[in-house]
């Protein structure tokens, strides 16, 4: 549901936005931290959207990376396309359109008294983030807590001081890889699903969150059969190119699913037997 | 609400006074074909079309409609409401389309853009007179209709008879000068021709009653169907466009030519399209015709059943006259999956 609607009432119609800090993570990934003109919170749940929009390029789904705390909040965007290019050359203190926040969320309240795996891909770990600094901000409210990072190469690892803040952590398992290495790295090499068999996993009271590029789930969601996870107890969150951001476009759907209504994050139980979703 | 009979000459007359006080729009002749345009004349009225080259989606939700405007330095402007207007000669497939429609952009997430269109508009509905070459209608129980609309006229012999069933209808009435009572004879007759509608008015007899489609439908993605009649589409979208509950969109900037302002606009986008599943980074989640094709069919007889409990086809027959490889006769398709369940 549209909860920041402007005063004209309209749903597509954007909230202004400045740009209050902005920091290159990666060569290709820049993380920006957005106020709205209201100064008023986003108001989102962890793992939602919001629509970007820059006048004269249009507009992008992007996932919240940051806890709902503040009056600020953070994407992570990848230069990938026009929009997001122009998004990287802005400088702090520029303007931007945001509608949202828009779609499901990982509902970690519910995960409490549960252990909470974390399994993330990449750009994967955007959308979570935010769940996971909401699990460990609250964690003793939760069992066993493990993260699992694998990224494509060492230089593309995003977030990197939370990363080791993680990895410092004693009440939290954090393990990663990297499908290639490089000299400097000393860490595990590999795909994602090499760490899996490395930690316990308690199938019946243990959440999974997994999120990544559309091959890793595949590969992921078998290892996770393997070790008898059920699947009402995963949740994944799925991309799709939303135009509109609000149930009425159709280039996000899932055969009858909205991936911007009755997604970005589904319960695996949900979609595993659609097609095309996976 | 009442109902008044008129003939020719009163109906000419009417039509012409609200073109004198409101835009109208209305069916008129194109070609040897028939389209929805602005009415300048009564005469240029056609009741007796088949059907519509395009439905009347297009007051509702242009081809091309404004969201917003821009400016440059980061402004976004609401566009303003929309001109009231009057839509004449809807044909009772299409009422239903519309009601359809309704429902899809004022739940979750009201669209003012499409809603306030509705909202201003008066639709006058028109029964069928003359039987378009593929029509369906009667199979998916649109070939008559009693909601969804503000005047219905339904021609009996010579006359019309112009029933009101909203206050905005009843207004539209009102203006109507030379009508008489409704006469228990054709009110007789009007009923018996919704009766023959109903149960004639289809080119092509789908084997099952609508209802039944998603059932249908169920576990039938594997079914050869899709990659056999998927071989020969073009890709090209006609379905899509002509079809009056297809309504997705793409949505796109507009700049002007000194760089400072522009507009978001949306425009018709069509789910047979090649690039419609495509996502950031080139993964295309329906990258097949067949995967596409399928889609279609599944979203008219099962995703916005699921949803919203319609079945997404009205009958009116328009995909079929339009597909270039003549795959797109749902009946077909339809009656294939019956016939191998």
């Amino acid at each position: 549901m549209a909860q920041n609607l402007t005063k004209s009432g309209d749903i597509y119609v954007p909230q202004i936005a400045t740009l209050v800090r902005k920091e290159r993570l990666t060569e290709l990934e820049t993380f920006f931290e957005i106020q709205l003109e209201s100064n008023q919170p986003l108001g989102h749940r962890p793992g939602q959207f919001v629509m970007v929009s820059l006048p004269g390029l249009g507009e992008a789904p992007i996932s919240v990376s940051s806890r709902p705390v503040g009056n600020t909040f953070e994407l992570v965007v990848r230069r990938i396309g026009r929009l997001t290019t122009a998004m990287h050359r802005m400088e702090v203190g520029d303007k931007l359109g945001i509608r949202g926040p828009f779609g499901t969320d990982f509902p970690v309240n519910t995960f409490r008294g549960q252990d909470v795996l974390f399994i993330c891909g990449g750009i994967g770990l955007v959308p979570v983030r935010g769940a996971i600094l909401e699990v460990l901000a609250n964690r003793a409210a939760y069992g066993h807590v493990a993260i699992l990072y694998g990224t494509r190469g060492p230089s593309e690892r995003l977030f990197v001081d939370d990363l080791a803040r993680w990895k410092a952590r004693e009440d939290v398992t954090f393990l990663e890889t990297v499908d290639r290495g490089s000299d400097a790295w000393d860490g595990n090499v590999g795909v994602i699903t090499t760490l899996i068999p490395k930690i316990e996993i308690a199938p019946e009271r243990t959440a999974v969150v997994v999120c990544g590029p559309p091959i890793m789930y595949k590969f992921v969601l078998m290892e996770l059969y393997q070790q008898n996870v059920p699947k009402e107890n995963i949740y994944v969150s799925l991309e799709r190119r939303m135009k509109c951001g609000v149930g009425k476009c159709g280039h996000c759907q899932i055969n009858g699913l909205y991936t911007c209504l009755d997604g970005p994050v589904f319960r695996y139980a949900d979609v595993s037997d659609v097609r095309e979703a996976i | 609400m009442s109902i008044t009979k008129l003939n020719e000459t009163a109906l000419q007359s009417w039509v012409d006074r609200l073109i004198g006080q409101h835009q109208v729009y209305g069916v008129k002749a194109k070609g040897d074909r028939f389209a929805f345009g602005p009415l300048d004349d009564a005469a240029e009225l056609r009741l007796d079309y088949d059907v519509t080259i395009l439905p009347p989606k297009k007051y509702f939700l242009p081809q091309s409609q404004e969201l917003l405007k821009f400016s440059r330095r980061g402004a976004y402007q609401p566009v303003g409401e929309p001109a009231p207007f009057v839509l004449f000669g809807v044909h009772p497939y299409d009422v239903v389309a519309i009601a359809q429609m309704d429902e899809v952009f004022s739940k979750d997430n009201h669209d003012r853009h499409y809603m306030q269109r509705r909202e201003k508009a008066v639709i006058v509905a028109c029964d069928v007179q003359k039987a378009s070459p593929n029509v369906f209608a009667a199979c998916m129980g649109t070939a008559t209709v009693q909601e969804g609309f503000d005047v219905l006229l339904t021609r009996i012999g010579d006359d019309y008879l112009a029933d009101a069933r909203t206050p905005k209808g009843e207004a539209l009435l009102q203006r109507i000068e030379g009508g008489a009572d409704p006469d228990p004879a054709s009110l007789a007759r009007r009923e018996q021709l919704w009766q023959d509608l109903n149960r004639f008015l289809m080119r092509h007899e789908l084997k099952c009653a609508p209802a039944k489609l998603p059932g249908v439908l169920d576990q039938q993605e594997e079914h050869p169907i899709w990659k056999k009649r998927a071989e020969r589409c073009y890709s090209c979208g006609s379905c899509n466009l002509v079809c009056p509950t297809c309504y997705c969109f793409d949505v796109q900037d507009e700049v002007d030519w000194d760089l400072e302002n522009g507009r978001r606009v949306r425009r018709w986008d069509g789910c047979m399209l090649a690039e419609f599943a495509l996502v950031a980074g080139g993964h295309n989640f329906r990258a097949t015709r067949a995967a596409r094709y399928r889609h279609r069919y599944y979203r008219k007889g099962k995703y916005l059943w699921d949803r919203m409990g319609q079945i997404a086809c009205v009958g009116c027959g328009r995909c079929v006259t339009a597909c270039t490889a003549d795959i797109a006769n749902p009946v077909e398709v339809f009656n294939t999956l019956l016939e191998d369940r």
